[in-house]
This record gives C-alpha cells, structure tokens and sequence, in this order.
C-alpha cells in the first residue's frame, strides 16, 4: 500500500525520505502495539481458564452432594417396641411445673425407646429374605435418623401401632458405595461398608427403596459427627451471618465517618499523615495478626466468649476497616472541587457541604467499598480459628454470644474430615454455597449501585 | 491576617475618609454619590512563601460592576477570592491587610464566613450546578439560611430567582429536572440564579464566560447589567471587549499588583501606567 502511495503521488524527494524513515519507525511501532494487545488477550484468557477450571471442579465435585441417598421406608410405629405412657396431657388443678415435668419425664422415656429397633424392623420389612446382623444392617441408615421417629411419635403419639411411610437418610457410607465414591472391587477389610450391607444397600436401590434426593439439610442442619450424611451448614450460616452483620453495624459507620473526617475535616499535618500512614500498613497486616489481637484483646481482656460471631465480627470489623477508609476517602477524592465550592460559595457549613453534596455523589463508592470489605470478611478463615470459631458447634447460634462457625471455617473443618470420600464432596458443596452468597451479594452491590448512580 | 478590633462606625468613617483621600489625589474617579460596598486596603497574600498579592487596595461601589483584568496568574482571582475568604479552602494560604463589607472587617475571627457568603455570593470560572434538580439548586440557598418560612415562600424565591437570571422561561416545565442536563449557558445562568437566591448584597464572578460560546456569554453580559440594579457584581474576566461593555469601574492587575483602577471608559481610552496601555492595546497578555 504504501508503494502504491509513493508512485502514484508526486511527493518532493526530501519528503519521500523522511516519509520513508517514518515508515521504518511505524512497522515497529505497529509491531509492539499488536504484541502488546497479544499479551493482554492472553493475559486474560488465561485468568478465565483458571477461573473456568476452578468453577468446572468445584461443580463438578460438589453439585452431587446436593443429591443424597435417602431410604423410603413403611416405619411401623408398634406397640410392642413403643412402651410408653400415653402422652401426659394437663389435668385440672395440676400446676405448670408439674404438666412440665411430666411432660419431660414423658419424652425423656421417649428418647429411651429403642428406635434403632423400630427403623431395623422397617428395613426387614421391605426386604423380608434378606439374611444380616442387626449392626450391618443399621450400618446403611444415618446414625442422627432415629431421632426422626422420635420426634416425629412426640409431635402426634396417635400414630402409634400404625406404619407410616418415612423419608430417612441413608448412611454416608451408603451414600459412598452408590455414587462409585470408593473403589468397589477393594477387598472387604478395606471397604467401609460390611459385604451384606453392601449387597443391602445396592439390592435396595435397584428395587427404588433408596434414592438419590435433594439434600435440604445441608441448609437446615447443623454439624453433625456422629451422623455425617445429615451434617448441614445452617449452624455455620448463622453464624457468618452474624458477624457480617456485626461488621456491617461497626465497620461501616465507623470507617465511612472516619474516612470523612480525615479527607474532608482534619488538618493536614504530621499527626495525620502518621494516621494515614499507618491505615496503609493495616490494609496489608496479614489476617491471622489480626485474629491473635483478637483473641488477646477481646477474649482475655474484655472476656468475651469464646468462639462468639461477636468476637469473630469484631475481629473482621478491625480488619475491613482499612479497606472501608482506604475505599471511601479515595471516592471523597474524586469529588470534583467544583461542587464543594459551589457549596461553599453559597454560604453551606463544612459540614452541610459534606452531607448534602459531597456524600450523596460518593455513595456508589462507598457502596463498593462496603461490599467489597464485607465479602473479604466473609471468606475470611485464619483469624477465626484463632478465636476458637474452628470449634465442632452442633447448634444454631441463637445470638452473636453464642458458640458458633461460620462458613469459611466450616469447609475448612469438612476438608480435613476423617471421612474423606464423603466429605470431600461436602465440602465442595459448602464452597458453592459461599460462593453463591458472594456473588449474590455482589449483585446486590451492582444493583443498588446502577439505581444509585441512575438517580443522579 | 491583621485582626481589626475597631468598632463599625470607625471603619465607616475610615473609608469615607479614603474616598476623599481618593478624590483629593486627583484621579478623576466619579464616586460622589456612589457608595462603597467593599473596601480592601494593603491587602497581601501568600500561598506558602510565595505571594500572590502585593498590597492592593481597591473600593467597589454599590449598584454597580467592577471589572478585574489582568493577564493570566496576575492575581485578580485571588483578590477576588479574599473578598468572600474562599481563598480559607486552599492549604497553606494567608491574607494580610484588611477587607471591610460595608465597615466590617470579613477577616475578622469573630466574622462567621458561612454569613459573610451568604451576603457574597460566588459565580464560578465553570458552571458548577448541583447534581440535584433544577428547583432544589436555587432552594438550596434559602434553605441552608432558613430564609423560606414556608414552602410557597421557597417556590417564590425559586421562580423570582430564576426569573431574574432570565433562565424561568426556559425552564418551567422542567424545574424538577436535574441541573446537571441544562446547556452550559444555562447552567451558568443556574448558578447566577442560585446565588441571588439567597439576596447577597455582592456577587463575585470568576470568568462566569469562560466556558461558554459567544450567544451564551452576550446572554450572561446582558444578564449582568440588568443585575446591577440590585447588587454590587466584582468579576474577573480575561476579555477586555467584556469588560468594557460589563463594567462601570476597571481594575488592572500585573504579577500580583493594582497597578491601576478607575471608570472603565478612563482605563481603555486614557489609561495613566504605561503597562494597563500595553494591556488593553493588546501589546501583551
């Protein structure tokens, strides 16, 4: 092209040349643009393939722990294994104490009730022929079930003597055997299951006994050892819950207030800058330093519990607080001046100029800001294991004070569960719920951001 | 910053003795029956070790335009900017010498600014409207000041306001409109409108012009002249053909001095320092 451009126009010698040394110089610098561009496109198809092959395994191994093997079974609620008192029911001129203590003692011989039994029964009835000892047979049905049956005879006591179709757990060894989880030509000293329940298990689920369900107790449930297939995540739920919320109350007010101040109030002098400096070097200070504080000052001096979302929200409001300040003053920062002195020029106070103008431009900034330092709180692990929020909790807290996990220690629990081939499945399933309520919250933030910034 | 303790009258009197001082020295300066709004003597300023001011000393009338030209960095913006302390807001900047708004010294600790401002109001260099509607711009003044009993009293403020920024017709039907969506001139015209609102006695114009196109600024111009009637207007510009047909008085800065100031006609056609003649002839700057 360029040939044709010099023949065809009568461009003056000299020109020619300096045209010609352009040209030479273009090529490269065409050349180096186009590499350039190279790097970038790479640079990026890179990060998606990693994020792809991060998605890609974590779906892959943690989508089929949402179906979990569960057993359909006609349970016969019969006398002869349910001996109790009828249900003790408030007789006239007795006092609560007394209906209440009956009704404990009641439930108490309940619990008693040798329901392992009853569920066996259950299992025999639907395979009639089938010759096994009373523990491998037990061995295929979640240890935490019995407590179903119980639970559901003391919400109706009529049922007793009748056989009512049930919905229970199959065993997480169970749930192993059917999903290919472990090797099935291992000898039976290395498998987890004993031979006959293992023939059980799979003559079962061919005849439709035990089928794959969806698993809604991960979400209701909590942590469970003994009966690791109704283990669930609500305990750990809960308790992210709360310290997210312990973080949104502190860390917000007080890293957006003190974001203002500095940026907009405080003079500029040694103090400052040495704040400055050091609201910097926070941002970076490794979180586990963070946890020790916590446990240092939290714990042992103002004797908090142990284990505590609040002291598990406290720690992470120390921790995004830098984030939130860092965030905010450099959205304050990019508050055209225009805006403040036209504020000023009319004769607003410092503050009115703040609050009425300066504020309400910078509140999708801040937004980010917040959403962003609450999701680092989130997926945060190391310095709640310093503050014992690593702890086995087989309850849903019911309040910041009381012992609870939270998600990212949880899927740090689950991984290194003893039973690996079902947990690490589990934990998988635990990472997809997190990530879920990340990404859900970064919806929020865009959402909210978009009307935000449409409003104006 | 100089602290002038004395009471009102005597800085009353101190200014009117400076208008006979003024006469006396012969410039032939018509302020007989003028009366001045704002007085600056010795005023010098610093920003950091650098200063930006060297001892000006200027009156402004009373119903009238003062124009204050001068090539870029001579310091007019500056001067301008002490007279409603905008100058507060730049770190490391220091006012000496003494500004008194009809007596009273608006450097004085016991001034508050945000009462200075609302009786001198600003017009900036760009069009800076709220991000807000047209209506809660203008409101935004009497609001802040409580000058509203009520809200009709507010609407009329709004539209007397905006009517006399010759912007109403425009734009009536879109009061609840954002500010932000105007055209440049319009938008100047809006701030114009947002600094009556709160009746200031002077109103400061920082190159209101600047950043308009020729049909905005002839709007401006004529806008400014019909507001003499009613305040006292110092601004800036960087044409002279504006100041000429603006302004009643002219002032002439040069790195940082007033080297001269009298009636516009005086200082274009007859200016007494040879560096205002170099300036208006269009020799420099």
């Amino acid at each position: 092209m360029t040939d044709t451009f010099s023949k065809t126009t009568d461009v003056p010698q000299e020109t020619e040349a300096r045209l010609e040394r352009i040209r030479t110089g273009l090529a490269k610098r065409h050349a180096r643009e186009k590499r350039f561009r190279l790097y970038g496109v790479l640079a990026i198809a890179a990060a998606l393939a990693f994020v792809a092959i991060l998605f890609a395994m974590i779906l892959s191994k943690g989508l089929p722990a949402f179906q979990q093997a569960s057993l359909s079974l006609p349970v016969t609620f019969s006398e002869e294994l349910i001996e109790v008192d009828p249900k003790p029911v408030r007789e006239a001129g007795q006092s609560a104490a007394d209906f209440q203590a009956a009704s404990l003692r009641w439930q108490r011989d309940v619990t008693l009730i040798n329901w392992n039994r009853v569920l066996e029964n259950a299992v025999r009835t639907i395979a009639p022929d089938v010759e096994i000892e009373t523990r491998d047979l037990q061995s295929i049905i979640d240890n935490g079930e019995r407590f179903k049956l119980r639970d559901a005879f003391v919400a109706d006591p009529s049922i007793l003597g009748r056989a009512i179709q049930m919905d229970v757990l199959a065993s997480a060894d169970v749930d192993n055997w059917l999903k290919g989880n472990i090797n099935r030509d291992l000898p039976d000293a290395q498998q987890q299951l004993s031979a006959d329940a293992r023939a059980l298990a799979d003559r079962l689920y061919e005849e439709g006994h035990i089928r794959m369900a969806f698993a809604w107790h991960i979400f209701t449930n909590t942590d469970s050892r003994s009966a690791p297939a109704s283990a669930g995540l609500a305990g750990a739920f809960m308790g992210s819950l709360y310290m997210m919320l312990v973080v949104i109350v502190l860390a917000v007010p007080i890293g957006v207030a003190s974001a203002i101040y500095l940026e907009e109030f405080a003079p500029k002098n040694r103090l400052t800058d040495l704040i400055e400096v050091n609201i910097n070097n926070l941002a970076a200070v490794p979180s586990i330093v963070f946890g020790l504080l916590g446990a240092a000052v939290f714990i042992n001096y103002f004797r908090l519990p142990l284990s505590a979302p609040i002291v598990g929200g406290l720690v992470l409001t120390l921790m995004t607080l830098p984030t939130i300040i860092i965030a905010t003053r450099s959205a304050l920062r990019a508050v055209p001046p225009s805006l403040r002195q036209a504020a000023l020029g009319l004769g607003a106070s410092k503050t009115q100029t703040v609050f009425h103008h300066v504020l309400p431009v910078t509140y999708p900034g801040i937004l980010t800001a917040t959403i962003i330092g609450v999701a680092q709180a989130l997926g945060e692990t190391a310095p709640l294991l310093l503050i014992g929020m690593n702890a086995f909790v087989a309850a849903v807290p019911g309040s910041p004070f009381e012992q609870s996990t939270a998600l990212p220690v949880q899927i740090f629990l689950w991984q290194g569960n003893e039973n690996r081939n079902f947990f690490e499945a589990r934990t998988s399933a635990a990472i997809i719920v997190l990530l879920a309520l990340m990404i859900s919250l970064n919806a929020i933030a865009i959402f909210l951001r978009s009307r935000l910034e449409r409003r104006r | 910053m100089t602290h002038n303790q004395e009471t009102d009258t005597a800085a009353m009197n101190m200014s009117t003795s400076q208008f006979i001082e003024d006469q006396v020295t012969g410039s032939s300066r018509q302020l007989n029956e003028m009366k001045t709004r704002v007085t600056a003597r010795d005023v010098n300023v610093f920003y950091g070790a650098k200063q930006a001011l060297f001892d000006v000393s200027v009156n402004v009338p009373d119903k009238s335009v003062i124009a204050f030209i001068g090539p870029s960095g001579c310091g007019k913006s500056t001067f301008l900017r002490c007279l409603n302390r905008m100058n507060d807001t730049i770190e490391g900047c220091r006012v000496e010498g003494e500004i008194r708004l009809d007596g009273q010294d608006v450097y004085d600790p016991k001034i508050d600014v945000v009462e200075l401002r609302a009786r001198v109001g600003m017009v900036f260099q760009k069009p800076n409207p709220f991000p807000k509607s047209i209506f809660e711009n203008v409101a935004y003044g009497p609001k802040i000041h409580g000058l509203a009993s009520n809200k009709t009293d507010l609407e009329e403020i709004v539209v007397t306001s905006l009517k006399k920024a010759s912007l109403f017709e425009e734009v009536k039907d879109r009061l609840h409109e954002p500010g932000t969506g105007l055209s440049g001139g319009q938008q100047q015209r809006l701030c114009i409108a947002r600094a009556i609102a709160v009746s200031p006695e002077v109103i400061l114009m920082d190159e209101p012009c600047s950043a308009l196109d020729p049909i905005a600024t002839a709007k401006i111009e004529e806008l400014i002249d019909e507001l003499r009637a009613n305040f006292t207007i110092a601004i800036v510009t960087h044409s002279m053909q504006q100041a000429a047909r603006v302004s009643q008085r002219t002032a002439f800065f040069h790195l940082g001095v007033l080297v001269e100031e009298g009636p516009t006609e005086q200082i274009f056609t007859a200016p007494s320092d040879k560096r205002t003649q170099d300036y208006v002839t269009g020799r420099f700057g």
